[in-house]
């Protein structure tokens, strides 16, 4: 019997990041599935059994994809039930913490959203409050269904992989009744730089970058890192509005947040302030982003972004 | 003319992000003086008023009515719907409800919106904002889709209805999304919707002759064991204020600051 059952929604040719910190994640609550959508490949299918998954649960049908959220819900429910699980671990996308709120009401389950760390009796800490308090929650339920949020513990493999065993999860009747159908779908723009969620460096412009973000993208290139805005930059038009960090934009929690052109009012700092190195450039010594930059430059990031961009390159060579 | 709307929004009285907000409730609940409308509610309103003024308004029979759950202070998020252009208000109120997770208050504002369904005419659409700007979970929408089997909207940058029909834009991570639904429906918007009106004195005058109806949990049928600390899922059993960040090097660009930044990355090993 499996203690916990990870969900893997449509990963394409290769798991992403944080699927593999889910699934070390599961691995130290207890023997660990997968309740899988779309197509499973090899390689997929070699890694799940690398990161220690024993099973493999795919649903019926095949059209889950063409509805938001309650029909992948009621098989991930379904799913649940084959499995035996206990703890059930999502990402913590929107849409992972929907299909989430959803299972817990089908399973009568508790459901912590936003999960950073998870011990083995299912305990989950989170930060709460735009970062001002750590909280540990539990649920009282027999099912506890966890949302994760990326970047929090290290990928690792078992020792000795061997391939999971598959089984067809059957799709509950009525699934896609109620649900909302998806009438189109197009695919935006690839930048090639990793996803701003996950990404384990971000550099950030705000106002100061005046509607030229090229000395922010070039310094994240050459970091490897992904590029975010403050609301006043992607409101301004200069950049798209998946790029905004903050309340109301994406939480991010990187290893490093550079921060260039951002005053860091309230609502920035709610999406960024635990990451874990913050270095601030802006000309405006008065700007609050200082009382939490770990390294701060009052400067014209124009002069500072280009000088550190081109001796990242030399030293890297 | 489109068909006219029956329409609820969900308004939340959260303690107000600008100030440091506090943990000290039982169960470890958030401290609530201070609090406001949840910004994030406003473009929910915005929405609702959009819809029901493209139908001819109140005068032609459409409903735009704020419905907020929460202490006797939470009364405050519905007046202020009133003002900015809510054409009624539902306070739901019950010392039972204090610290309900997600799950117990789903379960509560489904029966409101059931109870609400049942007096006059069924609810055509349920707006909610995004998120709450205090919890930001945003588990309540899906949670009261799943609760009323009604289809979920969620995350909408753009919203029209026309024959029965909701259509709506969505981000998804790396796709725009254009999805449908059948009412009744919960929608949530974005804060990429609209720009949400101010209240002006002509409607702080009109709210005052606005009704507020006030429910219990007995008037919507749920036991007091259902919500609450008691009827929720889910414990938090610890809440630690985070040790604000201090600040640390600051310095002064003096020609070799960018040179500076990376023997500082250099030194912390993220290069």
């Amino acid at each position: 019997m499996a203690n916990a059952l990870v969900f893997i929604d449509n990963p394409g040719a290769a798991l992403k990041k944080s699927s593999l910190e889910l699934l070390t994640i599961a691995r130290s609550l207890g023997e660990t599935a997968v309740a899988f959508t779309g197509e499973l490949n090899d390689d997929v299918a070699a890694t799940l059994g690398a990161y220690g998954a024993t099973t493999v649960y795919l649903p019926s049908a095949e059209d889950l994809d063409n509805y938001l959220v309650g029909p992948k819900a009621a098989y991930l429910a379904a799913a649940v039930q084959s499995s035996g699980a206990t703890a059930v671990l999502l990402d913590n996308s929107p849409e992972g913490k929907e299909i989430a709120g959803r299972l817990g009401i089908k399973l009568n389950a508790g459901v912590i959203t936003d999960v950073v760390g998870v011990e083995a009796d299912g305990t989950a800490h989170k930060s709460v409050l735009a970062g001002s308090y750590n909280t540990t929650a539990k649920a009282t339920t027999p099912v506890t269904v966890l949302s994760v949020k990326a970047n929090n513990v290290e990928p690792s493999p078992v020792g000795a992989a061997a391939a999971p065993a598959t089984a067809t999860v059957e799709v509950p009747a009525g699934a896609i009744t109620n649900s909302a159908r998806i009438a189109a779908r197009t695919e935006k723009p690839v930048s090639g730089r990793p996803d701003l969620s996950e990404a384990r460096i971000v550099v950030a412009g705000g106002r100061g970058v005046d509607g030229d973000f090229s000395p922010v993208e070039e310094l994240a290139d050459a970091l490897g890192a992904a590029v975010g805005a403050s609301r006043a930059a992607t409101d301004a038009g200069w950049i798209g509005h998946d790029a905004q960090v903050g309340q109301t934009g994406v939480t991010v929690s990187p290893q490093l947040y550079i921060s260039a052109g951002i005053s860091g009012a309230i609502q920035q700092k709610a999406g960024m302030q635990t990451s874990k190195v913050i270095v601030a450039i802006n000309k405006d010594a008065e700007s609050p982003v200082f009382e939490i930059a770990d390294y701060g430059i009052i400067g014209d990031l124009f002069k500072v972004l280009p000088q550190a961009t081109a001796e990242i390159k030399k030293r890297k060579g | 003319m489109e068909e006219t709307l029956k329409i609820v929004v969900l308004v939340k009285h959260v303690p107000d992000a600008q100030f440091d907000r506090h943990i000290t409730g039982p169960g470890n609940t958030t401290d609530r003086d201070e609090s406001i409308l949840s910004e994030l509610d406003e473009y929910a309103l915005e929405a609702a008023l959009q819809l029901a003024e493209e139908r001819g308004g109140p005068k032609a029979g459409n409903e735009v009515i704020a419905l907020s759950m929460g202490p006797s202070g939470a009364v405050n998020a519905v007046k202020k719907s009133l003002q900015i252009g809510a054409y009624s208000g539902v306070h739901l109120s019950d010392d039972a409800l204090a610290g309900s997770d997600a799950a117990a208050t789903s379960l509560a504002l489904a029966a409101a919106i059931r109870h609400i369904s049942a007096d006059g005419r069924p609810v055509d659409l349920v707006l909610t904002g995004m998120a709450s700007t205090d919890g930001e979970t945003s588990l309540i929408p899906a949670q009261l889709a799943e609760r009323l089997s009604f289809p979920q909207v969620t995350f909408a940058s753009s919203l029209e209805v026309a024959a029965g029909q909701v259509s709506a834009r969505r981000d998804a991570g790396a796709f725009s999304e254009t999805v449908e639904a059948q009412l009744p429906a919960v929608v949530s918007v974005t804060d990429q919707i609209n720009e949400p009106r101010y209240p002006n004195f002509k409607g702080i005058l009109a709210a005052k002759k606005k009704k507020i109806a006030s429910l219990s949990l007995a008037d919507i049928g749920v036991d007091a064991s259902q919500v609450g600390l008691a009827g929720s899922w889910t414990v938090v059993e610890s809440a630690e204020a985070r040790p604000p960040r201090t600040a640390g090097t600051i310095i002064t660009d003096d020609g070799d600051a960018g040179i500076k930044l990376v023997d500082f990355l250099a030194a912390q090993k993220l290069l």
